[in-house]
């Protein structure tokens, strides 16, 4: 059960093989016994858990289960839940308990899916390795001396290595992918405005967006499409018709052994020119062969301003997220330190105890380029280089279907790896942060390995609203592949 | 130097409450007076993950107040966070609108002084822009700590510019009246200055006459009464002078009005002013106004009182002042149009001008005493159109018409035709009847008699006194005068 794709799940709970008790108490086992070692969970619950497992059999056996009815899950502990805690990660929120339900929340909990617990993260989700959660860092299944990625790295951890079957995450400027693509799971970040940010903490919102984890494009599929749809609290979602990604996994009839025939796939010579690692780049020129084998062809476009998407991101995020935290003034909730003399005192200390160095780190560049007289030299500087790096997008999208290429680098590092440049770390993210820039939807699935038996993840990024090519694609691709199929032996999978 | 050297330069920038049923980014109550912070949702305490979505009705109050003031209607406007720390500021910040406001441009007109000594001006605006209002801090009852109130959060605001056109106190208050009528007319502003609905900050300063350079501006904020207005300008303007006179300088400052002395008292300088890092909300898209929306908005408009004001000098044969006077608010131009109609089209030619002298003489005089709104007048218009009509129509002469409103505003009767019914005012016009009257007070009066013969057109009036109070009040002056000149002189 623990390695049945969602599926096969779907099939046992309504064939009555297992229950959702069931179910749900034997992944909460398996948290319990690994999480440890993983730390892929700030909060485990149960008792929640098992009373929704309780519900949705009910719900099982009056015949009114839908996809997830009965299926186990765990949020990103960015998303508020109502009665559990939500940290973000950080210590100015490690007493929060949200009075209300994300919208995504809201959403799967009506699906019936059961969440067995909040997943660990960077906090505010500030980071690549998982390793600024003030909760320690979660580990790589594969080899837990390295980090699973972040900002999502529980989420990305907790799914590959099966303490839940699909995880909810979060993607500013990769934190779904780049964690996907580190423990060899799918993840997909949709199009900007497809899954509310209503109750999705907010670190930089105008790049933020809900995504999913999955063994495979077709349990995020399912996911997906549990996550989306227009709430009206949140003033940038998109006002679309539900849609069923699930149900376009399937190829066109009739096209045999090239699933793939008539896909254009875009590689853009900036992301195969330097910088990529030789290990990730032939797990990547594999893939390009498959997809190829498969019946799509390959097509060189550019995106020529990709290469200012670093620094434009870390103007923008910053500056976005600068201002989105100063809600946590220890006023109202979350830390307010113990001794302070007037208010702008308490202000200080609060913080100052309660954001970890990386938080203070963006808030202090995020206040500097907002101020008076820098703001037109940084801000508007970078949302310049925004358009030009959309625009970069729809050129290249024109001429093709798909663009696909490394989801990042390299194989995920060893924890400390980094040390404390953090610009370096910034860089790991070069594949990945133009696309929130851009607002499109972008995929991660796993490709291979490199040395370590570390997973490496190739990325497809689509139109606009192409979530749906992106998901099919990658389900070909899956379809003729086993690199999705494999587990890490560190939790006994 | 005196005085009369120096010319004084105030803009203001008012915060208009906007009667809206809901608060600008969420779906709480704006109604005053609720216990402290049941009025506060997720939203309006920021709770992690809360996000802001935009009241529609807003949006159409800022619109209609866009096409009251001919202003420009932004077809795209974005909103902007202004950031700062304040515990009865949830977010950190505000979300305000800061380089491209809603509304832009636009002029009023406003009628300084009173009868003959005042005059028009126009007053151009600069912009109004929509944004959110702050909590509050309660520093009483708390001993020594602060209470923090979060119903006001998220209210509804639109902050109104002007262009530093004002060169008087009396002109700024003139302009804050035009104003404050204004959006009470258009209806989107109770304008109730006590509860904080509509309140003024002022930017005064000071330059020698004919310098083509302003003054350094202070700012006095937080005016929320006319009068306060009014003084806090005044001593402004006395004080900056002062200062300059004596060698100093004025220093770019925010400052406040304390009632109690009458002075003002600095808050911050312009050193201390907060870096707002303004930039646009990501959580708001930018506001795109349709000219279809505009033209909706357009055709729910009331008369405006520019148009309204002409009408009643055109149609009505009102004199500029008297038209500027009825329409200064809403109510009583209300009022007064409502007399007018119930006096009806077939009256007579005066009525109109009648109409308006009996609500801006008698009427306003008896509201003021009583302190009353015209609104809550005791006399309604049908009842003083009834009035107004048996004076035209000569059944009373107005002193008589006097006793009528009197009579009207205590109650004693539904009508003007049922008190000078009951209580037999109706105007004697029965010429044998007056006579009658006259022949009695002559004779008892020879010696008034001697002496208008004698020269004395004082006695005249004498006599024709005595007949109005033989007649008690009814008879006709007109009639009274003119028969008894006759008797006299023949």
């Amino acid at each position: 059960m623990i390695n049945a794709s969602l599926t096969a799940l779907r099939r046992a709970l309504d064939d009555k093989q297992i229950s959702s008790v069931e179910l749900a108490g034997l992944f909460l086992d398996r948290i319990e016994a690994h999480n440890p070692v993983l730390n892929a969970f700030i909060t485990i619950d149960r008792d929640g858990a098992l009373a929704a497992a309780g519900d949705a059999d009910a719900r099982i056996a009056r015949g009114a289960a839908g996809p997830l009815t009965g299926i186990p899950l765990a949020h990103k502990d960015v998303f508020c839940t109502e009665g559990v805690l939500t940290t973000c990660g950080s210590k100015m929120l490690a007493n929060f308990v949200s009075p209300y339900d994300a919208h995504v929340v809201t959403l799967i909990k009506a699906a019936g899916a059961v969440s067995l617990g909040k997943t660990n993260m960077d906090e505010f989700a500030m980071g690549s390795s998982n390793e600024n959660s003030h909760f320690g860092p979660a580990r790589n299944p594969w080899n837990t001396a390295h980090v699973p990625g972040g900002s999502s790295g529980g989420s990305a951890a907790a799914v590959a290595s099966r303490l839940v079957p699909i995880a909810t995450g979060t993607d500013t400027g990769g934190s779904v992918r780049q964690p996907a693509a580190f423990t060899g799971v799918t993840g997909i970040k949709p199009t900007y405005g497809v899954v509310s940010r209503y109750g999705m903490i907010a670190y930089a919102s105008s790049l933020d967006q809900g995504g999913a984890f999955g063994a495979s494009a077709e349990d995020c599929a399912l996911l997906l499409s549990a996550m989306t749809g227009f709430d009206a609290r949140d003033s940038t979602s998109l006002e679309r018709p539900p849609q069923d990604y699930a149900a376009a996994l399937a190829p066109v009839a009739g096209a045999g052994d090239k699933p793939l025939a008539g896909l254009r796939i875009g590689l853009p010579r900036e992301f195969f020119a330097e910088g990529m690692s030789d290990e990730v780049r032939a797990a990547v020129d594999a893939a390009l062969d498959q997809y190829r084998a498969l019946g799509a062809t390959t097509v060189e476009v550019s995106l020529p301003n990709a290469k200012l998407a670093i620094p434009a991101y870390y103007v923008i995020a910053p500056a976005e997220a600068s201002s989105n935290l100063s809600r946590f003034d220890g006023v109202r909730y979350g830390h307010r330190a113990a001794d302070y003399g007037d208010l702008n005192d308490m202000y200080c200390k609060s913080r100052a105890e309660g954001f970890g160095a990386e938080v203070k780190r963006r808030i202090l560049v995020g206040t500097y380029v907002l101020s008076h007289g820098y703001y037109d030299a940084y801000y508007l500087q970078a949302q310049k280089l925004r358009r030009l790096i959309a625009e970069d997008f729809r050129r290249a999208l024109g001429e093709c279907d798909v663009i696909a290429g490394p989801t990042t680098p390299t194989t995920a590092w060893a924890l400390g790896a980094m040390g404390d440049d953090p610009v370096q770390m910034y860089l790991a993210d070069i594949y990945t942060i133009a696309v929130n820039l851009a607002g499109l939807p972008g995929l991660s699935h796993p490709c291979g390995f490199g040395a370590g038996s570390l997973p490496i993840g190739l990325q497809l990024i689509g139109n606009y609203f192409a979530e749906g090519t992106l998901l099919a694609t990658a389900h070909q691709y899956q379809q003729a592949t086993d690199w999705h199929q494999r587990r890490p032996a560190v939790a006994g999978v | 130097m005196s005085r009369s050297d120096w010319e004084v330069v105030i803009g203001l920038e008012v915060h208009a409450q906007l009667n809206t049923t809901s608060k600008i980014f969420s779906g709480s109550s704006i109604a005053f007076g609720a216990e402290p912070n049941v009025q506060a949702s997720a939203v309006d305490i920021a709770l992690p993950g809360v996000l802001p979505v935009l009241n529609r009705g807003v949006v159409e109050r800022a619109i209609r107040l866009g096409l009251a003031l001919g202003s420009h209607i932004a077809p795209k406007s974005v909103f902007a966070r202004k950031n700062y720390f304040y515990p009865d500021l949830p977010k950190g910040y505000q979300i305000s609108q800061f380089e491209l406001p809603v509304v832009q441009g636009g002029t009023i007109t406003i009628l300084v002084g009173d009868g003959d000594k005042s005059y028009e001006k126009t007053v151009r605006l600069t912009r109004a822009h929509l944004e959110e209002d702050a909590g509050k801090s309660l520093h009483e009852d708390f001993h020594g700590m602060t209470g923090i109130d979060l119903n006001r959060a998220g209210t509804p605001l639109l902050e109104i510019v002007s262009e530093p056109d004002m060169r008087s106190s009396a002109e700024a208050v003139a302009y804050a009246r035009a104003l404050h009528a204004l959006v009470r007319w258009i209806d989107i502003c109770d304008g109730n200055m006590q509860e904080g609905s509509f309140r003024c900050d002022a930017n005064v300063s000071v330059r020698k006459r004919g310098a083509e350079q302003f003054g350094t501006r202070r700012e006095v904020k937080n005016l929320n009464s006319f009068r306060f207005l009014q003084q806090a300008i005044d001593y402004e303007v006395q004080w900056q002078i002062a200062t300059i006179e004596d060698g100093g300088s004025i220093q770019q400052a925010t400052v406040l009005f304390d009632p109690d002395t009458g002075e003002t008292r600095m808050m911050r300088s312009k050193e201390d002013a907060h870096d707002y890092r303004y930039f646009p909300d990501p959580d708001l898209l930018p506001l795109v106004i349709s000219p279809e929306w505009i033209a909706r908005v357009r055709s729910e408009m009331p008369e405006l009182p520019v148009a309204m004001k002409a009408r009643f000098i055109a149609e009505l044969g009102l004199s500029a002042y008297d038209a500027t006077t009825l329409t200064a608010s809403k109510e009583m131009a209300s009022y007064y149009q409502a007399t007018v109609d119930a006096a009806g089209a077939a009256s007579a030619a005066q009525v109109p001008k009648l109409c308006a002298n009996w609500v801006m003489g008698d009427l306003a005089a008896r509201l003021n005493k009583a302190e009353l709104d015209i609104a809550a007048s005791p006399v309604t218009p049908a009842q003083l159109a009834g009035l107004v009509t048996r004076i035209a129509d000569n059944t009373i002469s107005n002193a008589i018409a006097k006793k009528v409103f009197e009579a009207l505003w205590t109650g004693e009767g539904a009508s003007a035709d049922e008190i000078i019914d009951k209580q037999g005012l109706k105007q004697v016009t029965d010429s044998g009847a007056i006579e009658g009257l006259i022949d009695e007070v002559l004779a008892a009066n020879q010696k008034s008699v001697e002496e208008f013969r004698a020269g004395k057109e004082k006695a005249f009036n004498a006599l024709v006194g005595q007949v109005m109070k033989a007649s008690k009040g009814k008879a006709s002056p007109a009639q009274v005068n003119e028969l008894l000149r006759k008797k006299l002189g023949g």
